[in-house]
């Protein structure tokens, strides 16, 4: 085939901005896990579940919203995305004081229990929600692409989701490292007798970086809800690359989640525009095992000693 | 005691039941007889759950797990139909008994349901299955069992028990009408093939591919199958965009679909400025996609709730004030109901609730009350059908532009296909 020079720079342009939009949604996955994982080493499996509930949040956002008039449909987003934080936060909450603290010490057990709760919250979600998948509308003004040349579109929900993500991650960044709650946690993970002996309250610490981490999620959720619908068992679709990104990196290591999530956005859609996506796909995870086989901590280790 | 009664009751009604036939056929003619209650004995000869006032039929579908999704729409309406029989005095005078069991979206729990069903609850028919993943797993205790299974869903073909009967299209009638179509009428030459990673799409494909390029004399410029339940699909974009297709044909099953089309729509690709067909996407799927997304893009199905006839305009009434306003029917819906109403003509036919009988009656039924319009049974235990293709609106529902003229003859194992 014939193709200008014109065609193969708006191709070339159009597959960086896939790779980088990719990239924002693993990263936007990852951090809640980053943090929930990463920093507390609670294996939680019903992470996928908490962006669920974001996406929920969002949709009945939406719907609530959407009958106040076209202001609502079309700004809608705006007031769900706290929301979904909001909500998945609380809920985060109440799980942590029901479950999770009772099991900080066995971390094998948390990956058995928090699998039963997001077994749980799947049959909740279809039990109000149905078992059909829901998916909000579109905004008009998320929807379609911005053309800076007749021949590249550049989605804008993929835009607005690289501003979120951009958003969330200094955010969080800024929390955990930048704040006066940021070192009690980090204090409290690298020793919790000596951070209760200075008179940090730990167990408010976790319980509040627990929730975090699932706001977080319910962020993602809530972002998710742009590009593809929300049914009951969604979840169970990100969890897999949700851990990938955060082990890759290296738990407890927000910047390695960052760069891991690169790697593999980039490098999976790269082979991708070449070979297909369920062959990048085989080869991206063949990559990765054989990375960690190598370092087994992932790409950056923790020199947090434990 | 309550044997005795029972048994007493029971000789008494089968008594008259006898009487009964004899006395209308002396006065009535033969119509009167077909309407009278046969005896038990006669029309249960190989243990089945059938006794003088019921019939015991499976519902058996996945109610949790990812394919709750798509299975929901089938429950319903095999339910409706059921319900409607009943409503009509049953079958050969039994009420049919629902015994619901959940598949879970787990193969092997298909098997293990399927063998509950036929063997602790003897039922006389099954309707149920989804993925062609759950009807293989099935199939083989069906056939050991010797039970019958209606399954709904369009598939790939290239099986034909007998003990199933397939009430969707096989991958030939909804394949070949719909290629023909895009090369005659929308001058396409050129074509990608996308598809979900799994045996449906990538049979599918394969049939595609060889109608393109041996029968039609076209060219396949890519071929592409996402895993399932992908959702970044900006590199497979920009390989379409890059091989510039006539049309796109897709087979992009579940949540895939939303992002399939959301993103190929950001990319400029809407159904306005590129020819996409899908297989796999019905009302069901335009509900989750937002028909914003797919307005103008194509569907190649045998059925769409928007088809005009009478009988359609009756099922959508009953399915609507049945499961809600808001309900809305694809074309597995559609094909799930007709297994019920199938499976009550095949049983009147042959006098008998016997598998065996049942399946030697059903070929050459014809179903004249079908949404879809009328269908036929074959001797290969599919159904002759239409094909349809829809474009879609921005309400979520097609409009029919084309309809095979005639019905298609189903092909499973379809020669110099495979």
């Amino acid at each position: 085939m014939d193709y200008s020079m014109q065609d193969l720079m708006a191709i070339f342009a159009m597959q960086g901005f896939a790779g980088l939009s990719f990239f924002s949604v693993l990263l936007l996955m990852a951090l809640g896990l980053a943090i929930i994982f990463g920093q507390m080493r609670v294996i939680n499996m019903a992470h996928g579940e908490f962006m669920v509930i974001g996406a929920y949040t969002t949709y009945v956002v939406s719907e609530v919203m959407g009958g106040w008039g076209s202001w609502g449909a079309e700004y809608y987003i705006l007031f769900a995305i706290p929301l979904a934080f909001l909500v998945a936060f609380l809920v985060g909450m109440v799980v942590e004081v029901l479950m999770i603290r009772h099991l900080y010490h066995r971390p094998l057990d948390t990956l058995l229990a928090t699998w039963g709760l997001a077994l749980i919250m799947q049959q909740v979600f279809r039990s109000v929600f149905g078992a059909r998948e829901v998916s909000p509308s579109t905004p008009s003004w998320l929807d379609g692409a911005w053309t800076p040349t007749p021949m590249i579109y550049i989605p804008l929900n993929g835009l607005f989701i690289m501003g979120l993500t951009l958003v969330v991650t200094l955010g969080v960044v800024w929390l955990m490292y930048r704040s006066r709650w940021g070192l009690r946690v980090r204090s409290t993970m690298a020793s919790r007798e000596m951070s209760a002996a200075v008179g940090i309250n730990t167990r408010w610490v976790d319980r509040l970086t627990f929730a975090l981490g699932c706001g977080v999620a319910g962020i993602a959720g809530a972002a998710f809800t742009m590009i593809s619908s929300t049914g009951p068992t969604s979840g169970t679709l990100y969890i897999v690359d949700t851990f990938l990104v955060v082990v890759f990196g290296g738990a407890g290591s927000i910047s390695g989640t960052v760069v891991s999530a690169f790697l593999i956005a980039q490098g999976q859609s790269i082979l991708e525009f070449f070979l297909g996506s369920s062959m990048a796909k085989v080869l991206t995870l063949l990559v990765i095992i054989g990375i960690l086989m190598l370092r087994p901590e992932g790409l950056f280790k923790s020199k947090v000693r434990r | 005691m309550s044997d005795n009664k029972e048994f007493f009751s029971r000789r008494t009604l089968l008594k008259s039941m006898m009487a009964a036939p004899i006395m209308a056929s002396g006065v009535m003619g033969s119509r009167q007889v077909m309407a009278a209650k046969p005896a038990t004995s006669e029309i249960n000869t190989t243990g089945l759950a059938v006794d003088d006032d019921t019939v015991k039929v499976g519902i058996l579908h996945s109610l949790t797990g990812t394919m709750a999704i798509s299975e929901t729409g089938s429950v319903e309406a095999e339910t409706l139909a059921i319900e409607q029989i009943n409503a009509m005095g049953g079958i050969l005078g039994r009420k049919i008994e629902i015994i619901k069991e959940d598949g879970a979206s787990d193969w092997p729990t298909f098997a293990q349901r399927t063998r509950k069903l036929l063997r602790e609850d003897n039922v006389a028919a099954i309707m149920g299955c989804w993925t062609s993943a759950s009807r293989k797993a099935v199939l083989p205790v069906l056939e050991k069992e010797n039970g019958l299974l209606y399954y709904p869903t369009f598939y790939e073909g290239l099986e034909q028990s007998p003990n199933v009967f397939y009430t969707g299209q096989e991958a030939t009638q909804q394949i070949l009408a719909s290629l023909d179509w895009l090369w005659e009428e929308k001058g396409a030459r050129t074509f990608y093939l996308v598809g979900s990673d799994y045996i449906w799409p990538r049979t599918t494909m394969k049939i595609a591919r060889i109608h393109i390029e041996k029968v039609l004399g076209g060219k396949v410029v890519g071929e592409d199958y996402a895993p399932l339940g992908h959702t970044s699909f900006g590199s497979m974009i920009n390989r379409i965009r890059l091989r510039r297709p006539d049309a796109i044909y897709g087979a992009v099953v579940g949540g895939s679909n939303v992002a399939f089309f959301r993103q190929l729509n950001a990319a400029g690709l809407n159904g306005n400025r590129q020819l996409l067909l899908s297989l796999a996407t019905t009302e069901d799927e335009v509900l989750g996609i937002g028909g914003e997304n797919v307005e103008g893009c194509y569907s190649a199905m045998k059925y769409f709730q928007s088809i005009e006839n009478d009988n359609n305009e009756e099922f959508v009434k009953a399915f609507k004030e049945r499961w809600g306003e808001d309900s809305v029917i694809g074309d597995v819906t559609q094909a799930a109901y007709l297994g019920p109403w199938l499976w009550k003509m095949a049983v009147e036919k042959a006098g008998s609730f016997d598998v065996e009988k049942v399946a030697a009656a059903s070929p050459g039924l014809e179903f004249k009350k079908a949404p879809e319009g009328y269908v036929k049974v074959h001797k290969n235990h599919h159904l002759w059908s239409k094909t349809r293709i829809g474009k879609w609106r921005k309400d979520g529902q097609a409009d029919v532009v084309y309809e095979s003229p005639e019905l298609i003859e189903p092909n499973p194992f379809p020669e110099g296909y495979q």
